[in-house]
């Protein structure tokens, strides 16, 4: 009987409270290459970094060819054949490929590096897997393609005989992802065997021979991939819950937010926008839907006054805005819910008062010629947390010992108090229990009835379906036409999430209408 | 004019120059190992201070030069260890860190001085280095002691092993990338370490070159700023041992003209041109800060198996 | 093995973790003072009395403080923005300079408005020492460590260049200085017969203004807001640049001060050696208070006492006066390890 190359065994990982690997077990046979798909949270990460023993499961064990995995040592992990190449390469920019590859690989008491034996056994695998390389260019200077095959090579060059990669596309242009699957064919061919990890249905279902879903923490689905139905596997990968608090007609008022074929200048890692048409009226909820990286953060810059565009208009209560100001923003009535809150909502140090009035230092309400009107603050700060009903011990308490769903409520509160004309919610239910999450819901909802224009930013599917007035999918810098609801053709929209060619050009069709 | 170039021929002057640039080469070398594993050493000036004191008293209670010199590095050793428990195994900031032990070394040697030196009579001298004269150079240009000749060799074993051999390369590593270093098997701490605990012990030898060879006893604020120019060098030869000798040797050059170029020119007054080097290493870091030169992951703590 | 914050802190700990810091203190000074063949508790007490004993010595300790409270507030200031600021030492004599500069008669003022004017000169001399290598920082995210560092050498060689040249004093005798200040310039003692100048009244105003200031003022909550989450803080509109600006001029200008105070409170003119590590002692003081301005006084008393005490203990017996240097190091180190066994926890 064929061992297999690798087998997991019930592995289960908790963080505190929530379980990021329930029960996982799979199999990968040699020279196959497993899909393994599911969205943001779901678990796929933990599950690799626990492979490649940077974590330690809490249960369950791992073999490799048949020999039992000995848990959480990178060296072991490579010393049984496991490579990673991971979506945030770990590339050092400042050497060269030669050195990037080799580092590591002799024993640190050699008084000479054996260059060139590495050069030529680089230059071998080269040619064998079709991953062309410079071994002297400074990995600066590299492309994210030519620095994904260097990566890759890392593993190879380490006799990696399983090797795993993650979200390998996210960063590649559709001419440098063809290559890599050219390669990757290559390797399977050659015996080694490649769990590809995902979102992009299209491409994992023309590469793999089979795929497995993972879906909050637990492993859903594994079909053989040539066999499969995708509008079946795009459900499965999204799921549906069951809450949604209700909701009334609200007709569309005048545009709050607008952006007219607007671009944006890529930073590092930030996928840009390009020719970007969104409309947000007062009264209505316009959900952003989309996979993580395909742009939302730009637009998300846009909104919150963090960047301005390069071209095209941006029209906030009908003003265009040429420069970017969080300030201004938040002074013309914007309120804005970034998707991390202990990154970006809060500085976790301060008292809860402090952060309820940091967006509001402008304001002769809670500050005199400089000098802080604390009574003012606290007692503005108190309010919010009756109205919002905050779990704390009191506007003294330091504001990262909150749970996630009271922070969440204390920066929603902060932002609705002021009555604002639009509001840009990114994420806003990420990581909160069903209870808190409701609560967010209805906030917004209710705010819609008096009459913002929200921007609803989400991952969530589920999410947009029970808040959306309209929905627009947001897929590799593009924008598309607004879908109106309240009823969606759900199916088409998960495609289009994923990237699906055949969606996508129907949509673009759509779009010239 | 002429007597200004002339100058430039005369022996002395080049003896001057190794002898000045000797213990910057020595300092700025420790420095550079220490900051190509990510390690800002704060602690050079103190360090280089108990190099001092540490090689002078060996040689004045009776043991033999190089003796001494090798008890002085291992003096540095031991300060670079300490360095390291706060700085790496405590995480603490290595600023604060190296302040410190510049503060605590310096204090220290002084404190050791005195004790062994008491009151107010003129520091006790040992007998020091004396000019090596090479038998088959006979230039007068190449009169140097001993030690020079050791940091300059130093200074291309350091450059071959960071270029050429697996430890060069995983110390280069380390201080650009240390979580791709981890993720490839090498161990962090332990290079940081090494390389702290190295390059410690070659900044006490620069001290060490002051007290027994540029002169020959010990007095209390010997080291006179150079660690903090040392400092400066390292990020003039933009963290290469080659370029970083040819920055000391030029400040050297310059230190010991400049001596000598007062009396042509009366106008100036010496602390300008004494003032340079360090407005030069100012204005140089700029571009490079820019372009950002310089490993990658210096003065970031590393925290075992954080992500 | 790995370290990983802890969650809460046992009280227990805390008393054992300080106590054990002053325990380990003490030893380690013991050690010194045997090594200088000195006897231990008679060197101690001589320390206490030296600093403590009398009223001339306490004035001596709160003399010797004021320009430490105010150096040392002047690198907490800017610690608590991640702004480096090793060169106090340089604001120091760059605030001294200006004073001496202005206050030697060229300025054609009524008394009362002499001193706070010149006050301010100096602290604006410091501040802008500081605001080059700050933004350097800020905009070519240049390293502040070395800019600073090496910026101390440049305004030690410009002391220097001024005292021996243009502002040299052509009734001083032997040691260069600079012309003295006109005696309307002075400070005022606060205790007679001892050098207590009302620059302790100034520096003890600072730390006050600057406590309040940073827990009371927008200004500070916006500081403190940067200092701790900088996205944050971008992302609720507080310009990083107007924050960066004002902590640079702010803590360059407390150090400026303390140069100036220097000059108008003891001496009268400035000299090469006007500081003795006066600026890096300020670094250390700021560590050992936390970075907490209403702390900083008590630290810069309980160093000064150290210096003054070990002055007394080297008078007595021959233990030298470095000790000083080496327990202050040394409590900083202390520190440091208390801080980091009281915040981590070692797991396997």
């Amino acid at each position: 009987m064929l061992s297999f190359a690798l087998a997991l065994h019930g592995i289960t990982k908790r963080f505190g409270s929530n379980v990021a690997n329930d029960d996982i077990s799979l199999q990968l046979h040699r020279g196959e290459v497993l899909g393994l798909l599911g969205e943001n949270g779901a678990g796929k990460t933990t599950l690799i970094n626990i492979l490649f023993g940077h974590y330690v499961a809490d249960t369950g064990h791992i073999e490799v060819f048949g020999q039992r995995l000995a848990a959480g040592s990178p060296r072991a992990a490579i010393g049984a054949g496991i490579g990673l190449v991971h979506q945030h390469f770990t590339l050092a920019p400042n050497l060269t490929v030669l050195d990037n590859v080799m580092a590591g690989t002799e024993s640190l008491w050699r008084p000479v590096s054996s260059r060139r034996k590495a050069r030529e056994k680089l230059h071998a695998l080269s040619l064998q897997f079709g991953l062309a390389v410079e071994p002297d260019a400074k990995v600066a200077r590299l492309s994210v393609g030519e620095r994904q095959r260097v990566e890759i090579l890392k593993s190879l060059y380490r006799g990696a005989r399983i090797l795993v990669l993650d979200e390998p596309t996210a960063v590649l242009t559709p001419i440098e992802a063809v290559s890599l699957f050219e390669a990757l064919g290559r390797m399977a061919a050659e015996g080694l065997s490649v769990i590809l990890i995902s979102h992009k249905l299209d491409e994992v279902l023309r590469v793999s021979g089979r795929v497995a879903i993972l879906r909050a923490g637990r492993v859903v689905a594994v079909r053989a991939a040539h066999s499969v139905d995708r509008s079946a596997l795009a459900e499965l990968m999204v799921g549906r819950r069951v809450l949604r608090p209700p909701r009334q007609e609200s007709r569309a008022g005048e545009p709050v937010l607008k952006l007219d074929k607007v671009d944006t200048r890529g930073g590092r890692g930030t996928r840009s926008l390009s020719g970007a048409d969104l409309v947000v009226p007062a009264r209505q909820i316009v959900a952003l839907v989309g996979v993580a990286g395909n742009g939302q953060r730009a637009v998300i810059d846009l909104a919150c006054g963090l960047a301005a565009p390069r071209a095209g208009i941006l029209e906030i209560n009908g003003r265009t805005i040429r420069r970017a100001s969080a300030a201004g923003m938040h002074a013309a009535r914007v309120a804005r819910i970034p998707e991390d809150r202990h990154e970006e909502g809060v500085v976790g140090d301060l008292r809860l008062w402090e952060n309820g009035i940091l967006e509001d230092l402008d304001d002769p309400r809670f500050v005199r010629l400089g000098w802080l009107r604390l009574r003012a603050a606290r007692t503005q700060t108190a309010r919010l947390i009756a109205d919002f009903d905050i779990r704390c011990t009191g506007t003294e308490q330091r504001t990262r010992l909150l749970s996630g769903g009271n922070m969440q409520k204390l920066i929603i509160g902060r932002g609705l108090d002021a009555e604002p004309r639009l509001i840009v919610a990114c994420q806003p239910t990420r990581g909160l229990d069903e209870g808190a999450l409701v609560d967010v819901h209805t906030r917004l909802l209710q705010a819609r009835q008096r009459g913002a224009g929200v921007l609803l930013i989400t991952e969530d599917l589920d999410e947009a379906l029970a808040l959306a007035d309209r929905i627009v999918v947001i897929q590799n810098g593009r924008v598309s036409a607004p879908m109106m609801g309240p009823r969606y053709d759900v199916q088409r929209i998960a495609l289009m999430m994923l990237g699906d060619s055949e969606t996508r050009a129907t949509s673009q069709l759509d779009h010239a209408h | 004019m002429s007597e200004a170039f002339g100058i430039l021929l005369t022996t002395t002057l080049w003896a001057a120059v190794l002898r000045i640039a000797t213990p910057l080469i020595f300092a700025m070398l420790g420095e550079l190992i220490c900051e190509r594993a990510g390690i800002v050493n704060l602690g050079i000036e103190g360090i280089m201070t108990v190099g001092a004191l540490t090689a002078w008293f060996c040689v004045h209670v009776g043991f033999g030069l190089w003796t001494a010199w090798l008890i002085a590095a291992f003096a540095g050793a031991c300060l670079g260890l300490f360095h390291g428990v706060f700085s790496i195994s405590m995480a603490q900031s290595q600023h604060v860190t190296g302040l410190g032990v510049t503060l605590l070394a310096t204090g220290l040697s002084s404190f050791v001085y005195r004790v062994a030196v008491p009151g107010n009579a003129s520091p006790p001298t040992v007998v020091a280095f004396t000019p090596l004269d090479l038998p088959w150079f006979d230039s007068p240009f190449l009169s140097a002691t001993p030690p020079s000749y050791l940091a300059i060799g130093l200074v291309a074993l350091a450059a071959y092993v960071l270029r050429f051999t697996p430890l060069g390369l995983a110390i280069r590593l380390v201080g650009e990338h240390p979580q791709g270093a981890q993720a490839q098997g090498l161990d962090v701490i332990a290079v940081r370490y090494g390389c702290l605990v190295v390059g410690s012990a070659l900044m006490a030898l620069g001290g060490a070159f002051l007290s027994t060879a540029a002169f020959n006893s010990f007095v209390i604020n010997m080291v006179q700023g150079r660690g903090w120019m040392a400092l400066a060098l390292v990020v003039f030869g933009a963290w290469r041992p080659g370029m970083a000798l040819l920055g000391a040797l030029l400040y050297a050059l310059f230190d010991a003209y400049q001596l000598r170029l007062q009396t042509l020119l009366p106008g100036i007054p010496y602390q300008v041109f004494l003032m340079l080097p360090y407005l030069f290493a100012i204005a140089v870091m700029v571009p490079m800060a820019r372009r950002a030169i310089g490993p990658h992951a210096l003065m970031t703590p590393f925290i075992k198996g954080e992500r | 093995m790995r370290i990983e914050p802890r969650d809460h802190r046992p009280a227990l700990l805390v008393v054992l973790g300080i106590s054990g810091a002053c325990l380990l203190m003490l030893l380690l000074g013991s050690l010194l003072i045997m090594s200088a063949r000195a006897p231990v508790w008679a060197s101690w007490l001589a320390l206490l009395k030296g600093a403590f004993g009398s009223r001339l010595a306490i004035s001596e300790v709160l003399t010797r403080s004021t320009p430490l409270i105010l150096t040392g507030l002047a690198c907490a200031v800017a610690f608590r923005a991640r702004l480096w600021n090793i060169g106090a030492e340089g604001q120091f004599y760059a605030g001294a300079l200006t004073v001496a500069a202005l206050g030697a008669g060229m300025l054609n003022l009524p008394a009362w408005l002499l001193v706070p004017v010149l006050l301010g000169a100096g602290a604006l001399g410091g501040g802008l020492y500081l605001l080059g290598p700050a933004m350097l920082k800020h905009w070519c995210n240049v390293d502040d460590v070395v800019t600073t560092l090496l910026l101390n050498f440049v305004m030690l060689l410009l002391v220097s260049l001024l005292i021996q040249g243009p502002m040299r004093d052509p009734m001083s005798m032997g040691w260069p200085q600079t012309e003295p200040v006109i005696d309307a310039v002075m400070l005022p003692k606060l205790m007679s017969q001892t050098r207590l100048h009302a620059g302790l009244a100034i520096a003890l105003g600072c730390a006050l203004l600057i406590a309040l200031v940073e827990s009371r003022s927008s200004f500070g909550l916006q500081r403190r807001a940067v200092g701790h989450n900088p996205s944050a803080a971008r992302f609720a509109g507080i310009s990083a640049t107007r924050i960066a600006i004002w902590t640079a001029l702010w803590s360059g200008g407390l150090a400026g001060l303390a140069g100036a105070v220097e000059v108008m409170g003891l001496r009268g003119y400035v000299t090469g050696d006007l500081s003795p590590g006066f600026g890096y002692t300020g670094v250390i003081i700021a560590m050992l208070a936390r970075l907490h301005p209403a702390v900083v006084p008590l630290a810069s008393f309980l160093v000064a006492a150290i210096f003054v005490g070990a002055d007394a203990m080297g008078r007595a017996f021959n233990v030298p006066s470095y000790i000083a240097d080496v327990m202050v190091a040394l409590s900083l180190f202390v520190m440091l390890a208390t801080s980091f066994v009281l915040t981590y926890r070692i797991r396997r």
